[in-house]
């Protein structure tokens, strides 16, 4: 009874969101204030339904009820309460919930806190995104029912997956999603003032709250998910650069672009169009996401099971909303530049700068992902384009970001002296150069790597805080720090620790396979690690082979490692679970391979990670400025009582029309 | 093979999760040196493993991952350079097995299209430069000294 | 031209792509690798017999006739699927069949064929899977067929199906028969 009222729940939930979409834009369309109020009563039930839905399939997991199929395939009697939990969003159809659960959350959180703004820009936000969760709806009810019945009901489940039964999947998919999912809001404001043909800054400064919030849930949810295949997957990588973790990338990189964007156009009403184009490809690109990682299109380590007849249906839904919506853009998108003009050296052109790099790196990925299909397709011959190519690409790509970013916030809106901005940088070049000849002198042979990731670390973090000194001696009290300017500071001070943590352990981890009889030790560096021998460990539902290695440095045992060698006892696979000590400056970090030979020796992989933490540090800082930048009030004026320095809601005239170059103005 | 591979496949998936899914290959092979290790490690890593998911060769603990990476670590015993134990294995496996592929007529679009986009971007980009800075140039200064932020 | 059409036209370049991508990935395995043997000379090699590992078989033996070389094992699900075709239309193709026993153990196999049929004219045991990699091996069930030169003229990976036969394995065995020596 339980999954059938689920399944109702979400077919109810389905008919709202068609009334949310439907009626609103009309009513916004005809200026019907009845049809208009429809709008966040649809929205309050479409989320009850799809609460409902949720927690029924949740009762579905945590009661154990296999005749449900999604539950048999991704639970077990002897899973422990809180996998189960998670379980719900361990595969397709039950992530495919989650996805619609946090769309609805939004949707409210849009529709309780934007009362003031005008009804029929709320009625049109509404509605799209109603059209976006009715045809994520369809879609489960279509192809990936979760609340569908396996009859006779199996005594047991077969398991999940023993990868994901770890706290990370806790947490990654509804941070990973909560981002993706954000990036909608942003798309929806876009279209509403497409739609509506308000075309001045202000749809810019109301969306930009909620696109920062989606930004940093997203970096968040990346974050996590490099930490979880850093430890689970068992071998110390942190990112794959693999189809799946693409596809969440490159809405990143194009939201990056998209709030640096939004802050011009907010500012100073220049680039309109561009900054509609990135709110449309930010949520297109989480689109396409979801298309890749559910149609099977790519081979990648963590896919999800795929079927045909899903790609076909995600293509479809693909082809109508971004295609519709950069149909609206070309036809409603303003034809002339609008905004201030801007001097050659200004924020302006640093900030278009940054947003080439961003965009460009967002196309070389989407390039290589998808080039194994252009090969096949154009018959190119068959190739594997892998990490030394992203790798590569996506450094040369970024030298110019990390080179330029300390001189960003010198800059002035408008015009500004390159020369007096470099003047107040020189302390950060002459500390970054100082450093790393230090460090050179001090280490020694340093690839040049992490010499490299040294300087620009110091160059971005040093000029970040020249810029934050500057402020304090420069600006009254109460008026020096904004939010969003505390949060930039933020966030670029994360660039620079995660800068640093990615060449440095790239250039520096160490990483050994050795054959290990009890008792036998393995000299790495100063470090001394002791194997002990292996036993037995049981967990809930798997049983183990649990090594012990001891560390030593300097005489001094620092650490006492248990990686574990499990079997799943209901579907018998076998899963490493490494053990880590983690640390500011170095992971030490051990798992387990197989018995050679029979004297109790083991294969042990080790590996000595320096500064690996600050990579999920950093991303930690990045998101963090983004939820700072968003509390600004500023954000919250509705009222025009203020219009942003400079910026005229209506078109400039002061420039002639641009037909040559107009996409990008 | 164009009907219905389906059964075949599952097949052939259910088989590499049972039979090779051990993950973490960890293969300790008599290096003579660190070096010789490293360099070993960075040539494996750029290798694709032909078996199973979307793994390199040095993690994957796949059967016939395991035999290249010997035959790999052997030939690097006899001296043979990187290139030409690459081209070893093209002979034999095709450029799917690079994770860095060969700059060659088919890949000429992955290597220069990033290119491409940057040089057309970067002429987009300067061309508005250059209209709004000659606007800039143009206009009276602002009145009122401006906010920053 | 508006070039406020650009996006949407590419776009549409991409979801071109994107759907030759559904239909492609529905009616190929992604992870096949491509054979850069195909028209090459096979290797050369010289492998243990199956029955008696004592006696070494190889390319040698093999000159001047064609022959298909089944790479099979006993521990390959498919391999199972694939077998009885080959018991009953093995003898439909006319030439050698030759048996690539892969990373085996010899009573294994031995007892695999016991259990199934042997449609092999001659069986070879590769145990540690270095013929194998010359032939660019990637798995079981593949299939290579080799002509009277000793150029291999076609590669499948996956079951032998009926239709293969018909369609792939027959035409190419006729034209090496009417063209060649």
């Amino acid at each position: 009874m339980i999954p059938e009222l689920g399944q109702f729940a979400l077919i109810l939930a389905l008919v709202l969101a068609l009334l949310q979409c439907v009626l609103p834009l009309i009513g916004a369309q005809r200026g019907n204030a009845a049809l208009i109020a429809v709008a966040r009563p649809a929205v309050a039930g479409q989320a009850v339904f799809v609460i409902t839905a949720f927690a029924l399939l949740t009762w579905s997991f945590l009661s154990q009820d296999f005749s449900v199929a999604y539950v048999a395939q991704h639970s077990n009697s002897m899973l422990p309460w809180f996998y189960r939990f998670s379980g719900v969003w361990g595969a397709h159809e039950g992530s495919l919930l989650l996805w619609i659960l946090i769309l609805a959350i939004w949707s409210v959180a849009v529709a309780a806190f934007s009362h003031k703004l005008p009804d029929d820009f709320m009625a049109r936000v509404l509605g799209v995104l109603g059209f976006i969760s009715a045809g994520f709806l369809l879609f489960t009810l279509l192809t990936s029912n979760p609340f569908a019945r396996v009859l006779p009901a199996p005594a047991d489940g077969i398991d999940l997956n023993p990868m994901l039964q770890d706290p990370g999947l806790i947490m990654h998919p509804p941070m990973l999603y909560t981002g993706y999912v954000g990036f909608s809001v942003a798309f929806a404001f876009a279209i509403a003032a497409l739609l509506g043909g308000e075309l001045d800054v202000r749809w810019v400064r109301w969306s930009r709250p909620w696109t920062n919030v989606a930004w940093a849930f997203l970096t968040l949810g990346i974050a996590i998910g490099s930490w979880w295949a850093y430890y689970t997957l068992g071998w110390g990588g942190w990112w794959f650069w693999d189809p799946v973790e693409n596809a969440s990338f490159m809405p990143w990189l194009v939201g990056t672009a998209l709030i640096h964007s939004q802050a011009v156009t907010e500012k100073r009403g220049s680039f309109r169009a561009w900054t509609l184009l990135l709110a449309i490809f930010a949520f297109s690109l989480s689109l396409l996401g979801t298309f890749l990682v559910r149609s099977g299109v790519l081979t990648s380590v963590h896919a999800f099971a795929t079927d045909p007849k899903r790609g076909v249906f995600i293509l479809a839904f693909l082809a109508v909303v971004v295609g519709g919506s950069l149909l609206v853009y070309a036809l409603r998108a303003p034809k002339v530049a609008g905004g201030e003009p801007f001097a050659v050296v200004s924020r302006e052109t640093a900030l278009l700068v940054n947003n080439l790099m961003f965009a460009c790196a967002a196309a070389m990925v989407l390039l290589g992902t998808l080039y194994p299909i252009l090969g096949d397709a154009l018959s190119l011959g068959r190739v594997s384009v892998g990490p030394p190519y992203f790798a590569f690409m996506f450094i040369l790509l970024m030298l110019p970001v990390v080179v330029l970013l300390p001189f960003g916030p010198f800059l002035h809106w408008r015009s500004a002296e390159l020369g007096k901005a470099a003047r107040k940088l020189l302390p950060a070049l002459a500390g970054a150069g100082l450093a790393t000849a230090l460090a050179w002198w001090l280490v020694g042979d340093l690839p040049w790597k992490a010499l490299a990731g040294t300087a620009a670390a110091l160059w971005i973090g040093l000029g970040i805080v020249l810029f934050a000194f500057a402020r304090w001696r420069g600006a009254a009290a109460g008026r020096r720090y904004t939010p969003e300017m505390l949060g930039m500071i933020c966030a670029h001070l994360g660039v620079a620790v995660f800068v640093a943590g990615v060449l440095i352990v790239e250039s520096t981890s160490i990483e050994r396979d050795v054959r290990m009889v009890p008792g036998a030790r393995v000299e790495i560096g100063t470090l001394s690690f002791q194997f002990d021998g292996v036993h037995d460990a049981r967990g809930p539902n798997f049983s183990a082979q649990q090594g012990t290695l001891q560390v030593f440095e300097g005489g001094r045992r620092i650490a006492t490692l248990s990686p574990q060698k499990r079997q799943y006892l209901r579907n018998s696979q076998v899963q490493t679970e490494a053990a880590l000590k983690p640390g500011l400056v170095r992971d030490l970090y051990v798992a387990l391979g197989e018995p050679v030979g029979g004297d109790g020796a083991w294969a042990v992989r080790i590996y000595v990670k320096p500064f690996v933490r600050w990579i999920w540090l950093g991303a930690l800082l990045m998101m963090l400025g983004g939820f700072i930048a968003a509390s600004d009030r500023r954000f919250r004026v509705y009222a025009a009582t203020r219009k942003p320095a400079g910026a005229s809601d209506e078109p400039a005239a002061v420039e002639p029309p641009a037909p040559g170059h107009g996409a990008r103005a | 093979m164009t009907r219905a591979p389906w059964r075949w496949l599952a097949a052939f998936v259910i088989a590499c999760l049972v039979v090779t899914r051990v993950p973490a290959a960890v293969d300790p092979l008599p290096f003579k040196d660190h070096a010789e290790e490293v360099r070993f490690q960075n040539l494996a890593k750029q290798l694709r493993c032909l078996v199973c998911q979307n793994e390199n060769l040095q993690d994957s603990s796949a059967p016939l991952a395991a035999d290249l990476r010997r035959e790999v670590f052997k030939q690097m015993q006899a001296g043979k350079s990187d290139a030409q134990i690459k081209s070893w294995l093209t002979e034999r496996y095709s450029d799917f097995v690079l994770y860095d592929p060969p700059l060659r007529t088919g890949t000429w679009l992955l290597w220069f299209g990033p290119l491409l986009i940057v040089l057309v971007g970067a002429l987009v980009v300067a061309a508005t430069i250059r209209k709004r800075s000659l606007a800039h140039r143009n206009s009276a200064p602002p009145a009122t000294p401006e906010d920053d932020w | 031209m508006n070039t406020r059409l650009l996006p949407l036209l590419g776009f549409l370049l991409l979801l071109a792509l994107l759907g030759f991508g559904i239909w492609w990935s529905s009616t190929h395995d992604l992870r096949e690798v491509p054979s850069p043997l195909i028209d090459k000379p096979a290797p050369q090699f010289s492998l243990p017999l199956l029955e008696f590992p004592t006696r070494s078989f190889g390319s040698k033996d093999l000159a001047g006739e064609p022959y298909l070389l089944n790479v099979f094992a006993s521990w390959c699900f498919a391999c199972r699927d694939e077998h009885p075709i080959l018991m009953q239309q093995g003898k439909r193709l006319g030439i050698r069949l030759v048996g690539f026993n892969y990373k085996d153990e010899a009573a294994d196999a031995k007892r695999w064929l016991a259990q199934y049929g042997n449609p092999y004219d001659v069986v070879i045991a590769d145990l540690p899977g270095k013929v194998a990699i010359d032939f660019g091996v990637t798995g079981a069930p593949e299939s290579f067929l080799v002509d009277g030169n000793g150029i291999i003229r076609y590669k499948h990976i996956s079951p032998i199906t009926p239709e293969v036969i018909e369609r792939e394995l027959l035409p190419r065995i006729a034209a090496m028969r009417g063209g060649g020596p």
